[in-house]
């Protein structure tokens, strides 16, 4: 029974990692799961109430769009019948994680200007995803990264390898978010982590395995909307508190912050210049090729729908980013000093990564810090079944459908392994981060952000602009690189050092991105000049067809068909 | 398909739009990324000269500034990608496919 294949192997991880935790912790987990904490009155009525309304929209459509829901095109790519507007705003909700709306304003509140540096150099990637990427990827793509690179390679080990990084990637960003949403949401709605875990899970489970991509598009489409509301009403008003002028709020944080005028100068939160380089690199082009965003360019019909998406998302999310200008700013004149949100030793209740959604209730009271409660609820929630369907196609598509049934399994099938696919990763999510629960997992973003800038990057860029790429020089590029990638983050300063409490770091540097991509690169541009196989003969020759549909879009799935 | 490939590919024309669309994706990506790097690097090797403010009556540094220059510009110059692709290239694409395909049929 093949099909079965994905879910045992699931259901084997998951019981390994239950099996991994004492059994009282586990009796503990699930009671906390299914029950309210004792203490009732931490519960924040009003954010509870916001969600509850997010969740019943989103369930509402996901019982309209899975009656939309029949074939493999619909559950991966919504028919490719999204327009250019909704999937760039959909994109956005994909983009902006919790991490992007607390996490850069929490580093701006600690560290005043070097915080903005995690606003700016991640939009770099969103150019370079326009100019180089952007209209070759929907002429040449279907479902998933994996088609687009092995359109003149040979198919099984391409998709071996983009697969494996894919899920690698997906689940290591997986047990970022829920972490990350587990501790956010026991914050701000009073429920037990294990409790959060399980509502995200589930929802994740009925949004992509009923409503697929129409489903997840919409999820990501009302997330973005209240992200960029709520976000831009805060900001407006604590421009209101200044006349609406910019220097009076940075003056405010000035005289507030103990930095003084240092939070407006560039301090030392930026490490040696090369890990500075290594981040850029990792944030730029590990930001540009994530298969969960890369796959929302498949949605829309043809190249000139995913040039406006990426138009719109460009600007919708720098608009974001510029926003986080004034938040983290507003936080520093709002929340620093005011005795409501500090603990008796002066520092911030709930830390750094609060700092946002104290300087909501600073500026709106309990309602506007219920409506960004239910925000960062919901936006975990989009990101999450971006993830969920990334993975879920990476494995129905690429490993069950080309890989396993050599692409001889019906639509039908196809479908029933996707829908099984997202519970698999629904439970193994939950339970990921309940075995994360409470664990510095600072260092998991770095993981798929390395795998992307690594794997990804370079495939893709090289598939599509180097004629002499072969198969043998692609996957052993892929491979090497992203061992190399996972030698140089274990044995590096956050899991050797810091983690396992050696004294000496055997690789010097936090981000290794600079280096594994240039072993990828390298890697696979000689091995594929060292290729004189026949079947690298072959690939070569393929590269002209390949060039013509890249530009002008002709045999492009669901373009017209002629 | 294949056929048609072949045609479009003889194509001088088809060359010549590849051609164009390709320096201008170029350019633009190399003033991209000399702006963000440009800003990165200013920090990580001169930061005294961020740290000045843009005028005596303000607190803004040149910094922070330039950090709004920069995503703003960024914003900007894929508006000009998506202007040029819209207003030429895709027509000429189109002419291009069109013409490869009458040859086809006749």
């Amino acid at each position: 029974m093949n099909h079965r294949a994905p879910l045992a192997w699931l259901l084997g991880l998951s019981l390994l990692a239950w099996a991994g935790s004492a059994a009282a912790d586990v009796a503990t987990a699930l009671h906390n799961m299914f029950t309210l904490p004792a203490d009732t009155s931490a519960i924040n009525s009003k954010a509870v109430a916001m969600f509850i309304g997010f969740v019943l929209v989103s369930l509402g459509i996901t019982f309209w769009a899975a009656k939309r829901t029949k074939s493999t095109a619909d559950f991966y790519t919504a028919g490719g019948k999204i327009g250019g507007f909704q999937n760039g705003l959909a994109i956005c909700g994909d983009w902006c994680s919790s991490a992007a709306l607390m996490g850069v304003a929490a580093l701006i509140y600690s560290n005043g200007f070097d915080g903005l540096i995690y606003s700016v150099v991640p939009f770099g990637a969103w150019p370079l995803m326009m100019f180089l990427l952007a209209d070759r990827l929907r002429n040449l793509g279907k479902y998933t990264l994996a088609d687009i690179v092995s359109l003149r390679m040979a198919r099984v080990p391409v998709r071996t390898l983009v697969s494996s990084a894919s899920l690698a990637f997906v689940i290591g960003y997986l047990i970022v978010q829920m972490v990350g949403a587990g501790t956010l949401i026991s914050n701000l709605f009073g429920l037990h982590y294990e409790m959060a875990q399980v509502i995200i899970g589930a929802l994740i489970v009925v949004y992509v395995a009923f409503g697929g991509m129409i489903a997840t598009t919409y999820v990501q489409l009302i997330k973005a909307v209240l992200l960029l509301s709520g976000a831009s009403f805060i900001v407006f008003l604590v421009l209101q508190k200044f006349g609406f002028s910019m220097n009076g709020l940075y003056q405010a944080a000035v005289d507030n912050s103990p930095l003084k005028t240092g939070v407006m100068q560039p301090g030392t939160l930026l490490p040696d210049p090369v890990n500075a380089i290594s981040c850029g690199v990792m944030l730029i082009f590990g930001g540009a090729a994530m298969p969960h965003v890369l796959m929302r360019f498949f949605t829309v019909p043809d190249a000139k729908e995913a040039r406006r998406s990426v138009a719109w998302a460009a600007s919708l999310i720098g608009y974001f980013y510029l926003l986080t200008f004034f938040i983290g700013y507003g936080a520093i004149a709002f929340v620093m000093k005011n005795p409501e949100f500090l603990d008796a030793k002066g520092a911030i209740i709930g830390g750094p990564n609060m700092a946002a959604i104290h300087l909501a209730k600073a500026m709106g009271g309990d309602l506007l810090l219920g409506f960004i409660s239910a925000v960062a609820f919901a936006t975990i929630v989009a990101v999450v079944a971006g993830l969920t369907i990334a993975g879920a196609s990476a494995i129905s598509h690429d490993i069950y459908a080309n890989m396993l049934r050599h692409g001889q399994a019906t639509d039908a099938e196809v479908v029933k392994v996707s829908r099984i696919a997202a519970l698999g990763l629904g439970v193994l999510g939950i339970v990921l981060g309940i075995a994360f629960k409470g664990q510095n997992i600072a260092y998991l973003i770095v993981l798929p952000f390395t795998i992307s800038s690594t794997v990804f990057f370079p495939v893709l860029f090289l598939s599509m602009y180097w004629r002499r790429l072969t198969t043998t020089g692609m996957v052993t590029g892929g491979w090497i690189g992203l061992a190399s990638a996972i030698v140089m983050l274990v044995v590096g300063p956050t899991i050797w050092k810091d983690i396992m409490g050696n004294p000496e770091a055997l690789f010097p540097y936090k981000y290794p991105a600079l280096f594994s991509m240039s072993i990828a690169f390298v890697t696979m541009i000689v091995v594929s000049l060292l290729d004189k196989s026949d079947r690298a003969k072959a690939e070569l020759a393929s590269f002209d067809d390949q060039f013509v549909r890249s530009q002008t879009g002709l045999g492009a799935e669901g373009a017209a068909q002629h | 398909m294949e056929e048609l490939y072949r045609r479009i590919d003889a194509d001088p024309e088809f060359h010549a739009l590849s051609r164009r669309r390709s320096r201008l994706s170029w350019a633009l990506t190399a003033v991209v990324a000399l702006s963000f790097y440009s800003w990165i690097f200013v920090i990580a090797f001169k930061p005294a000269w961020f740290t000045q403010t843009l005028g005596p009556e303000t607190v803004i540094t040149v910094g922070v500034a330039a950090g709004i220059g920069v995503i703003v510009l960024a914003v900007t110059l894929t508006g000009v990608y998506i202007w040029q692709a819209n207003q030429h290239f895709d027509a000429q694409n189109r002419k291009i496919v069109a013409h490869a395909k009458n040859e086809h049929q006749t």
